[in-house]
């Protein structure tokens, strides 16, 4: 099996306060494609601060972060960026898209950032807001779309740049329960035909019951990792 | 795409930026009008200066120039003018001649600057003649005619027809005495010389001085303002014996006035631009700091520094090249229409017309000016998006995204 993200004795310590906080604590994570996992655990487990340094967006102060083969622990701001662009996707759980841009031009933007040519843009772009149900959306602004609608772009825009894998922390946190079960379709069904590598945080059962792997967090350190 | 992303978010927040856009235009539109106003004016008083006082070339003994004493006459004028009016670029040239005393009258007396001059050539070269606002000119009827300036009438309290005394030294040193009969009251534009010159026949002042043909000065009025350097190196190989001097050289303050003229501009426009500055920095750092959620996002999924920089670097240069032209199209326009009509200061320019301004005025800006204008707003508008840019690029993407 081909490894993804691989992750040893992550540690992070936040020192801004003079008590430091120890928010991840030695944590070991392996991921294989076409894992679709999910990351629980209580408010302040240490889920997001995880998930930012596995995405890149963080440093640790401990361990070391492999993705797909390349070594990002020690990677300066500017290289991530780009590391970023071409190996990961993001959902947020807010302020995902674009506002001055629709929905088709928000996930073209990431191509076009990856100086993609206009037939290939033109091609995944119209594919994928197919995929998560948003063909008669395109030209739609985020503001004009409902928050399940947003996140669904969130997602064609996350596989837009073809990346490793697609990091989503707490995507339905502010989606009632039908949006949020939809949405966790949309990623299960592409996780399937694309073979797309998911990781996603969330508090809610019915979302983690979608997942086919559930790690577990409490106080920073894995409490338990269990495949179904 | 980022060009489009930056221009739209332009606006997001429309008064904000119609707010920028419109200083930005009101303070070039002023600026530009500003300017122009003043360049008008000068230039209305330059144009003035030369047409009535200094014509565009005089001509002098090379002693006279420094103490103006009466015995510097110039020689052989009669054929200098013959010369100088076979030149077809000189308008007119008259002679004068010239002598500095007094003039008194039953109650008070004054120093003036007595002008003996040849009437018909004269009002040719300044058109003297058109100022007359009581009496009449001079010409060759009657005993001593004088002309006077309306303040100094005033200042001695005399009327037409009144005798004043001329009180000078002739040639030899001696205080000669002659009494004249006021002929004329005139009144320039700039009081403060009207008080100080007095015109007399040069025929009366020559014979006063008992010398023949008495001449200090020459005059000569061209019919290009261009043609000033080279008929003056023309004269200067016929009579190199002469003091010859241009308008520039007989008043440097004008010259002055036209060479600073565009540091003044840019000084000006720099104040401006100044102040301006510190609205753009002020709305686009707005900008920057209410979109730090955004811009984290933007970094997360994979925008470069150098992207994010240059596209609040255009959101600032498009505020900037919406309002600066804006303003100088209607600074232009403004211009164009008050330079045709024309401003009347009148209500307010008392003190200016002791000075010789004119109380219309009319506002005027070279269209060479436009372009050094725009790219200073450009300039500044680039100059004043560098720090909030560069705020926006001290974010990091991980604290961005977990702030509400
Ligand atoms: N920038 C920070 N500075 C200091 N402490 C932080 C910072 N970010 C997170 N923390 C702390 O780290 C711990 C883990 O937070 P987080 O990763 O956000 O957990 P979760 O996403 O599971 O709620 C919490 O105790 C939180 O208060
Ligand atoms: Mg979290």
């Amino acid at each position: 099996m081909e490894v993804v993200i691989d992750a040893h004795n992550i540690t992070k310590v936040y020192n801004e306060k003079s008590i430091p906080v120890n928010a991840v604590n030695g944590v070991h994570l392996h991921l294989e494609r076409g894992e679709f996992t999910a990351l629980v655990g209580p408010s302040g487990s240490g889920k997001t601060t995880l998930l930012n340094i596995i995405g890149g967006l963080d440093h640790v102060s401990e361990g070391q972060v492999i993705i797909n083969g390349t070594d990002i622990t020690n990677m300066s701001d500017n290289k991530l960026i780009d590391f970023r662009l071409n190996n990961i996707g993001f959902v947020f759980q807010s302020y995902n898209l674009i506002p001055v841009l629709t929905a088709k031009e928000n996930v073209e933007f990431v191509m076009l950032l990856q100086k993609k040519s206009k037939a290939e843009r033109e091609k995944r772009v119209l594919e994928l807001l197919r995929e998560v149900g948003l063909e008669d959306k395109v030209n739609i602004r985020p503001s004009e779309l409902s928050g399940g609608q947003q996140q669904r772009v969130a997602v064609a825009r996350a596989l837009a740049s073809k990346p490793q894998f697609v990091l989503a922390d707490e995507p339905t946190a502010n989606l009632d329960s039908k949006s949020a079960s939809n949405l966790l379709d949309i990623m299960a069904r592409l996780n399937k035909e694309e073979n797309m590598t998911f990781i996603f945080s969330t508090h809610d059962q019915r979302v983690i019951d979608k997942a086919r792997r559930v790690i577990t967090l409490v106080d920073g350190k894995v409490a338990s990792d269990e495949k179904r | 795409m980022i060009a489009i992303v930056a221009w739209r978010n332009i606006w997001r927040h429309k008064i904000r930026s119609l707010v920028v856009i419109l200083s930005i235009t009101v303070g070039l539109w002023a600026g530009v009008f500003m300017i122009a106003f003043s360049w008008g004016m000068y230039k209305q008083y330059i144009r003035e200066t030369v047409d009535t006082q200094l014509s565009h070339l005089q001509l002098h003994h090379p002693g006279f120039e420094d103490d103006r004493e009466v015995k510097y006459l110039l020689a052989n004028n009669l054929s200098m003018m013959d010369d100088i009016r076979k030149d077809d670029r000189v308008k007119a040239a008259t002679a004068r001649t010239v002598s500095t005393g007094m003039i008194s009258s039953p109650t008070t007396a004054s120093g003036v600057t007595i002008n003996g001059i040849f009437p018909e050539e004269e009002n040719n070269v300044t058109k003297l003649a058109s100022r007359i606002v009581a009496g009449k000119y001079l010409d060759s009827a009657g005993r001593s005619p004088v002309l006077i300036g309306k303040k100094l009438a005033v200042k001695l309290k005399v009327n037409l027809k009144n005798k004043i005394i001329l009180t000078f030294q002739d040639t030899t040193g001696e205080i000669v005495a002659g009494a004249f009969r006021v002929a004329g009251i005139y009144q320039s534009k700039n009081t403060t010389l009207d008080e100080m010159n007095v015109y007399v026949r040069s025929s009366d002042l020559s014979q006063l001085l008992k010398v023949e043909n008495a001449v200090h000065e020459i005059a000569i009025l061209l019919k290009d303002d261009s043609n000033v350097d080279g008929v003056k190196e023309k004269l200067k190989e016929k009579f190199p014996d002469v003091a010859i001097k241009t308008w520039k050289e007989l008043a440097p303050e004008l010259e002055l006035v036209i060479n600073s003229f565009n540091e003044y501009m840019y000084i000006f426009v720099g104040i401006i631009l100044l102040a301006l500055t510190f609205g753009i920095i002020n709305t686009m750092l707005m900008a920057v700091l209410e979109r730090v959620r955004e811009i984290g996002m933007l970094m997360a999924i994979g925008m470069s520094r150098v992207r994010i920089f240059f596209m609040i670097m255009l959101e600032t240069i498009y505020l900037a090249l919406v309002g600066g032209p804006l303003g100088l199209l209607i600074g232009y326009f403004s211009v164009k229409w008050t330079g045709s009509a024309g401003i009347n200061i009148s209500m307010y320019s008392e003190g200016l017309a002791a000075w010789g301004f004119s109380s219309i005025v009319y506002p005027e800006l070279d269209s060479s000016y436009y372009l050094p204008l725009t790219l200073m707003t450009v300039f500044t508008a680039v100059l004043s998006a560098i720090y909030p840019a560069i705020r926006a690029l001290r974010l990091k993407p991980a604290e961005a995204i977990r702030k509400i």
